[in-house]
């Protein structure tokens, strides 16, 4: 690449960058939904999907011919541009907030970050703001589809996601008051001194705030035990019930891609990021592409167990009723929140 | 860059203004203030204001506007009529419109050379990033102000419960 100017190989390997992280996202997204098929399956005591390819592992490939190649049907009576726009808007800020997610360790090839998009000073601030402007798509396509239950089902996640948003932003300052920035690769650097002890979650005593974001984003992505929005039993599938083939398999992977990125900062925010349990207690094994790539293999084995957990908790849990589910954000998470920031700063005053 | 930045999202966000003037249906003028909030966003990260950028998003584009979205499906309001408006808007309205823009070009034009030099957001640093420094002037040097808006806005909560809660 000797003949190329720097700001040919910065753009070459950024579209690079973008290439392969869109793909690789499209395909956990696909895969994730198998996992959870799996897993549901085991856990009320029946296979899964088994039959496509080997342990059902081509189902996914199946799903998405299958929708691709479904009839598009477009109701009469439907709100039209606000209708096409809905499903983009909720799979395009899903997949757009994961460019801020730093998923290695910092490795420069000719002066650019291989395993993060982009470095933003204010990370943090735009993966929320990313989340709530998702929250546009569920609530048009509820409204312009035309659909009393649609109508209902957007209305509920609307309303949800507005009161779990104030927890889950104030379940994140203690994280930021212990980092002191909003930069996701410093929040993951300020975590890395002695491996798992350093550790929001472990060492810097943010389990309450962990414990709040983790329930705060299960409702954030309409997740059960907060899938009050598509609850099938009472709205039909909720928001997206007027919605067929392509359309409402993006609504679908937005769902799953939010999952992600989610699981992707808790991660990064409370479990160290890409850095290894065990700290410096292993000595450094291997060349330098097996260091790169062991911070990659820490991160994704973390996000696949909250994943997991997640699958986890809607085969495990009921539905919330939708008084329970308010008085539950409003009542305990917000002031429970409010509490660690106090206590949080309180400790930190006291240390420095 | 930042020129372009500049006039491409200022066209937006004037675009959108507009829109949201001639929209009849109530979700469309909504929407179209979203566009407004989003491109004053850029405009704001286009000058170096990051955090402002990302409260504008976060606060304006991603809560209130989301409830005003919100109560306007609640109500499933319809689509206005177009009236011709009252005579005193467009008595008092045109000339008053007038007025303000010739007072705000006079200003702009007379002090120009005082604004071109005039160092604006003087009391940050012109660090790259300057969370750290928004955030000392708010609890330092700015407290008192500071403290009086969350007052007001506490108090406005307060104003909405007593006005929504049901009679005894």
């Amino acid at each position: 690449m000797s003949h190329l100017t720097n700001i040919e190989v910065f753009l070459l390997l950024s579209v690079l960058k973008v290439a392969v992280v869109l793909v690789i996202t499209l395909m956990a997204v696909a895969y994730t939904v198998l996992l959870e098929r799996k897993l549901l399956g085991r856990i009320q005591n029946r296979w899964g999907p088994s039959r496509v390819g080997p342990f059902g592992l081509l189902q996914p490939l199946v799903d998405g011919a299958k929708l691709f190649l479904k009839e598009d049907m477009m109701p009469l009576a439907v709100e039209r541009p606000l209708y096409i726009l809905a499903p983009i808007l909720a799979l395009g800020c899903a997949l757009v907030s994961i460019a801020v997610v730093p998923f290695g360790a910092v490795t420069r090839v000719h002066g650019v970050d291989l395993f993060q998009i982009a470095n933003v000073n204010i990370g943090l601030l735009v993966i929320l703001g990313i989340t709530s402007i998702g929250v546009y798509g569920i609530t048009l396509s509820g409204w312009s589809s035309n659909n009393k239950y649609s109508l209902l089902g957007s209305l509920r996640s609307t309303a949800q996601v507005i009161s779990y948003e104030l927890a889950l932003g104030l379940s994140l300052v203690g994280v930021v008051l212990r980092a002191q920035s909003l930069n996701l690769r410093v929040i993951v650097d300020s975590q890395s001194a002695h491996g798992m002890l350093s550790w929001n979650f472990f060492g810097g005593l943010q389990f309450v705030g962990f414990f709040i974001y983790l329930m705060a984003a299960y409702a954030e992505t309409n997740r059960a035990p907060f899938d009050l929005p598509e609850a099938e039993t009472e709205l039909v599938a909720g928001y997206n019930t007027e919605y067929s083939s392509m359309k409402f398999a993006m609504f679908f992977m937005s769902e799953y891609a939010n999952m992600i990125t989610v699981s992707c900062l808790a991660t990064l925010l409370f479990f160290g990021g890409a850095s290894s349990p065990f700290g410096h207690l292993i000595p450094a094994f291997g060349g330098a592409v097996v260091q790169a790539i062991l911070p990659v293999f820490w991160f994704v084995a973390k996000v696949f167990g909250f994943l997991f957990l997640y699958i986890w908790v809607r085969a495990t849990l009921p539905r919330f009723r939708y008084d329970q589910l308010m008085g539950f954000g409003w009542k305990f998470l917000l002031p429970l929140a409010m509490a660690n920031i106090i206590a949080t700063s309180f400790i930190l005053a006291m240390r420095g | 860059m930042q020129l372009a930045l500049f006039i491409i999202f200022g066209a937006l966000a004037l675009g959108g203004a507009l829109n949201l003037l001639y929209q009849r249906h109530p979700i469309h003028s909504a929407l179209s203030l979203v566009v407004v909030m989003m491109s004053l966003a850029v405009l704001y990260w286009s000058l170096g204001a990051e955090f402002l950028a990302a409260a504008q998003v976060i606060v304006y584009s991603g809560a209130i506007m989301v409830l005003f979205i919100f109560v306007i499906m609640l109500l499933n309001a319809g689509e206005e009529h177009r009236t011709n408006g009252s005579r005193a808007a467009y008595a008092v309205g045109i000339p008053g419109a007038a007025a303000i823009f010739c007072l705000l070009s006079f200003v702009f034009l007379s002090e120009r050379s005082a604004l071109m030099t005039s160092n604006i957001g003087g009391d940050l640093s012109n660090a790259a990033d300057n969370i750290a420094d928004v955030s000392a002037m708010l609890f330092t040097r700015q407290l008192l102000p500071f403290e009086v808006t969350s007052i007001l806005i506490l108090v406005a909560i307060l104003g909405a419960v007593v006005l929504a809660r049901k009679e005894q």
